[in-house]
């Protein structure tokens, strides 16, 4: 990363290029990163943080999902250097401490992927339905993720891993009352 | 796949975006949402020379409601519209359209603004625009102006928006009593551009008399469509399915579609027929009945 930097800086002319500070996973970051830079190729390639995968590269199939304060939005089709100053979350800061995501144990249980390219996607934008929905219907999780195409067409699993994510984080913690 | 290089700034205030544009006319393009111009960039579609990125300039992402106007701004994002109590209530044309553009994540991201001025056929939001009457405010360096929907859009990608002028706010007239609306997409999938879209606003006194009518098309021509001739003949006729029927094919004869991938152009043509008739039932039940 800093190698990059530095070659970039120089062969860049003004306003080609910006140093942008991203916190990606709760880690700050500061990153001298080309205007054209893609969020996925920045997290991909400057960050080596190749879990966020690149489907279509056009904005259609939400394999590029990742969390930016929050709100998912397809990172193949958002520039780096609009980052700048927002919290990134990527599917390598799901897990805490050891302990899967409940939407990661979900979809380990209930076997809600078949060669894995979507997972990272649908799971980030599970976990904003989720945040934002802690009990959906069936229909509202189908629409929910109806921005991520699985062409192994393992929706019903999908489906049921993210129902059982829902049920984990509603449990009362253990040990409780 | 990376966009082709270009430079980059960040105004703050509409003037500093305006000043950009007017500097490097034809250069510079307005980068909001990004959804629609970076896939563009990405496959060499546009080749602009400079990105204005619109997102950080403050308070232009809002709806709120005043004793005129419906008003959004240029940079609230499309999902909002879903969301937001007051469209749900007063504008579920809008509420409908904000369900149905591109999927939820894209949702999160497209503007309004982007959506409307972009000029793109297959956008859903013009057709909405068309039928409710709006009209726009757009900033350019010699002040603001305000322009209607009906003859904003001349070609495809072409608006009467100037290469140094920007919008900022999107209108609609404040309904009166009486006032329903809706928008229907036929679309292959999630994600697809409308094969048919239809947006219907009507406006009805209590004997169930129209006392005036709007309908937008999506898709089927190069621009979005004002289907007046079907909108005027609608005003002042009594509702019933004959009327409807006869409506919609007035807005059939308005559309112009291409054959594409989605359907040859009879089957496009007689999709605006049957889906103006569907749209417009369901904008007089909520005129009639509420949502």
């Amino acid at each position: 990363m800093a190698i990059d930097a530095v070659e970039v800086q120089s062969a860049m002319p003004n306003h080609r290029a910006r140093t942008i500070h991203v916190t990606v996973n709760g880690v700050p970051r500061e990153s001298h990163v080309e205007a054209r830079t893609l969020l996925v190729s920045y997290l991909r390639e400057h960050l080596r943080l190749t879990g966020t995968h690149i489907g279509c590269d056009t904005g259609h199939c939400g394999a590029c999902t990742v969390l930016v304060d929050g709100t998912p939005v397809k990172s193949c089709m958002f520039l780096a250097v609009q980052s700048d100053g927002s919290e990134v979350r990527t599917v390598e800061g799901l897990e805490t401490g050891g302990k899967l995501h409940p939407v990661q144990e979900g979809f380990h249980k209930e076997h809600g992927l078949q060669c894995g390219y979507c997972t990272p996607g649908m799971m980030m934008t599970s976990v904003a339905l989720l945040a934002a929905n802690p009990n959906p219907t069936e229909d509202e999780i189908r629409r929910g993720i109806s921005g991520n195409l699985c062409r192994c067409t393992g929706y019903v699993n999908i489906v049921k891993a993210i129902q059982s994510a829902a049920k984990e984080m509603a449990a009362p913690p253990k040990g409780g009352p | 796949m990376y966009p082709p290089n270009f430079e980059y700034y960040v105004p703050s205030t509409v003037d500093e975006a305006v000043g950009l544009l007017d500097q490097y006319p034809g250069e510079a393009k307005i980068l909001a949402g990004g959804q629609s111009l970076l896939a563009m960039m990405k496959l060499r579609l546009a080749q602009p020379a400079i990105l204005v990125d619109i997102n950080r300039i403050p308070n232009l992402a809002y709806v709120r409601e005043d004793d005129k106007f419906l008003r959004i701004g240029a940079t609230t994002r499309t999902a909002e519209l879903s969301r937001s109590t007051v469209v749900q209530a007063r504008y579920p044309i809008l509420a409908d359209a904000g369900r149905e553009i591109a999927d939820p994540i894209v949702r999160n991201r497209g503007t309004v603004g982007g959506n409307v001025s972009h000029g793109d056929p297959g956008n859903d939001l013009p057709a909405c625009l068309l039928a409710l009457g709006g009209e726009f405010e757009i900033h350019g360096p010699k002040g603001v102006r305000t322009l209607p929907a009906r003859g904003f859009y001349q070609d495809s990608f072409v608006t009467s928006v100037a290469p140094n002028e920007m919008m900022t706010e999107i209108r609609v007239p404040r309904p009166g009593p009486g006032t329903g609306s809706a928008y229907s997409k036929m679309e292959r999938k999630v994600g697809d551009f409308a094969t048919v879209g239809v947006g219907a606003r009507v406006v009805v006194d209590s004997s169930g008399k129209i006392l005036n009518a709007g309908i937008g098309l999506t898709n089927v021509g190069p621009t979005a469509i004002y289907a007046g001739a079907a909108s005027d003949f609608l005003a002042g006729k009594t509702d019933s399915e004959a009327v409807l029927a006869q409506a919609a094919v007035l807005a059939r004869d308005a559309s112009t579609p291409a054959a594409d991938n989605r359907g040859p152009v009879d089957f496009k043509r007689d999709m605006v027929r049957v889906w103006t008739r569907r749209t417009l039932r369901k904008a007089l039940d909520r005129a009639t009945g509420g949502l």
